[in-house]
């Protein structure tokens, strides 16, 4: 064997190192930028606000801006805000769960569906759809459905005793071809006037359904999540060494799997429940992160968090603001991170060399 | 429980990898390790000399027998527990990320460390002294997927030396190696031995028992047949009825007048 080859994630050019004081210096340039583009998308719509105007309605949350006009105020308040919060934990979560999913598999082609948690949140948004309009009922059926499917998935890897990390994804596949089976089953027998295009809306992904009442369990919920991973981060590293070599190192594997599984699977289903199915930014933020900070989780988890909040939020500026109707936010992930894959697949020679 | 200063005694130890299995992979194996002593075990292929490390280093449980640590028996540590006191050198593998060597290292203080924490500066240093031990620093940040063989065998060996521990086991370190960096491996294995380490070293080379001295099991069969110096156990008979092959066992004149074992090409297995 010679070292050096087969491996899936080559280091860019062998020379790039961290020092404290760089590292320390990126991570203050991805704060700034995140900031910038928060207040460039609370800026951007049909009614334009200053950038003095935003940062004044923002504070009039915490503190009275009297001189302030309510129309504002409103604007950014009671309608960018939540969906730009909504948009930063989302585009962060889907990140940091896909750069823990690729640590656990020891695999950089997975994504946080792999397990078929958004095959599964899909189905129950679908289902949802089909009987009702209430939008609360579709986000607990997507959240109930979600966690559901990668439960089976992992019952499934469990009755072969051992339950290896490959077999769990094998499982994970079998869950999402059948809900994806299923949903494609709604979808026929659903009305093709109205509840088709809702549920196939739905399924595409979209922020514009965002309320501040949504906010109050996602938040929560999606900030525990990367929470989880924010701390375990440095344990990532050592399972992504391997099983055999994790345990002689004392993890406790199930446990540490199991912590790290349930934090990536429900910061995707809040994000599905509550913005349909966003792909590719799972996939392709921790490899971007990677070039950022190196393979190392301790510093790329919060760089991957940070990129894919400012990416999300791009992305989603562009899709309500450049057309008159909203552009599915998943149809312009995708048409951004299938390229972008691509090229950086060749550009790191990420595949099997 | 019986107060006992060996760190590492394995009684009848018996191994199958499921209970419908009837063959065991060995059985009522025996023996144990004391403090400094390297012991190597030898063997063909798949007679269990992995099998035999995986289950006391306590990734793998035996069917039936015991493991004791410092005369706890292993079934009933926890597996941080266990790695603060084994260190287990895999056979070699590389990791999916290319980490730098610096942080593969480090990652041997993981059993001494909360699951929610990261390395501190004390680790650190631990990880920098056993890079400096098995004289890898000038390499600390270069990525682990960018050296060669013989410096991966010295990672993992300065990782399973950062866990701190009071026995080693290494599983055939030195299979895929040039001369050169067998012998270091060998002689950075012989000096962590010197410190007071109990080191069981699985190996391929018969030659290498005669080299670091210590005590030699031959595995053959599912058990521990041959058991005891080099000079007793690796003789031509033995070597020819373990391994198949005709080799010349002879008496070097100069190296302290040390033994040497050299197979031979011919397959008359009559001897001569």
């Amino acid at each position: 064997m010679r070292v050096g080859e087969g491996t899936m994630v080559k280091h860019q050019d062998g020379k790039r190192q961290w020092g404290k004081e760089n590292y320390s210096l990126l991570r203050v340039a991805l704060i700034v930028l995140l900031a910038i583009v928060t207040v460039i998308s609370l800026m951007v719509g049909r009614f334009e606000v200053s950038p003095t105007d935003v940062v004044t309605a923002i504070l009039s949350v915490f503190y009275p801006a009297p001189d302030l006009s309510p129309t504002i105020r409103s604007v950014i308040v009671d309608v960018r805000l939540p969906r730009v919060i909504a948009v930063i934990l989302v585009g962060a979560g889907l990140s940091v769960a896909g750069a823990a999913f690729q640590g656990l598999f020891r695999n950089p082609l997975v994504s946080p569906d792999i397990l078929g948690v958004s095959a599964g949140a899909g189905f129950g948004a679908a289902i949802a759809l089909l009987v009702t309009e209430n939008i609360f009922v579709t986000q607990v059926m997507a959240f109930v459905t979600g966690i559901f499917a990668v439960g089976l998935a992992y019952a499934i890897s469990r009755v072969y005793r051992v339950t290896s990390t490959l077999t769990l994804v094998l499982a994970g596949i079998v869950v999402g071809a059948l809900f994806q089976a299923l949903t494609s089953l709604v979808k026929y027998v659903a009305d093709p006037f109205n509840r088709l295009p809702a549920i196939v809306f739905w399924l595409m992904g979209s922020f514009n359904h965002i309320s501040t009442s949504d906010l109050v369990v996602a938040v929560p919920l999606l900030l525990g999540g990367i929470g989880v991973l924010y701390v375990i981060r440095w344990r990532i590293n050592v399972i992504s060494m391997g099983e055999e070599d994790a345990r002689a190192l004392g993890v406790n594997l199930e446990r540490e799997k199991t912590i790290i599984i349930t934090a990536a699977t429900v910061i995707s289903a809040v994000s599905v429940s509550i913005c349909g199915i966003v792909g590719w930014i799972g996939l392709v933020i921790p490899h971007v992160g990677r070039i950022l900070v190196g393979p190392d989780h301790k510093l790329l988890i919060p760089a991957a968090a940070l990129v894919g909040a400012s990416y999300l939020l791009v992305v989603d500026t562009v899709a309500r603001t450049v057309t008159v109707t909203e552009i599915p936010i998943g149809i312009i992930t995708a048409l951004i991170g299938a390229p972008v894959f691509a090229y950086l697949l060749r550009k790191n020679q990420t595949g099997w060399n | 429980m019986e107060l006992t200063e060996t760190p590492l005694e394995i009684q009848h130890l018996s191994f199958r990898y499921s209970k419908g299995d009837h063959a065991d992979v060995f059985s009522d194996v025996s023996f144990s390790i004391g403090q400094g002593e390297i012991f190597t075990l030898i063997g063909p292929n798949g007679t269990g000399k992995s099998t035999l490390i995986r289950c006391i280093g306590g990734l793998l449980t035996a069917h039936s027998g015991e493991i004791l640590i410092e005369g706890e028996a292993i079934s009933r540590m926890e597996t941080a527990r266990t790695a603060r006191i084994i260190g287990y050198v895999p056979q070699t593998h590389l990791p999916t990320f290319p980490f730098p060597v610096r942080e593969v290292v480090v990652m041997g203080r993981t059993p001494h460390m909360g699951m929610f924490s990261s390395p501190s500066d004390a680790d650190m240093r631990i990880a920098e002294d056993a890079m400096d031990t098995v004289g890898l620093s000038h390499l600390e940040d270069r990525p682990c997927t960018e050296i060669s063989g013989g410096e991966w065998q010295l990672v993992l060996i300065a990782r399973a030396m950062t866990q701190e521990p009071r026995i080693l086991l290494l599983d055939e370190p030195t299979s895929h190696l040039d001369l050169g960096n067998q012998m270091k491996i060998l002689h950075t294995i012989k000096r962590l031995s010197g410190k007071g380490l109990a080191i069981l070293l699985a190996t391929h080379f018969p030659d290498h028992a005669f080299l670091i001295s210590g005590r030699v099991g031959v595995m053959k069969d599912g058990g521990i047949p041959l058991l005891g110096s080099p000079e007793e156990v690796i003789t031509e008979e033995t070597m020819r009825s373990v391994y198949g092959v005709n080799v010349r066992i002879s008496t070097l004149t100069g190296d302290g007048g040390r033994r040497i074992c050299v197979p031979l090409l011919s397959s008359d297995r009559s001897g001569q």
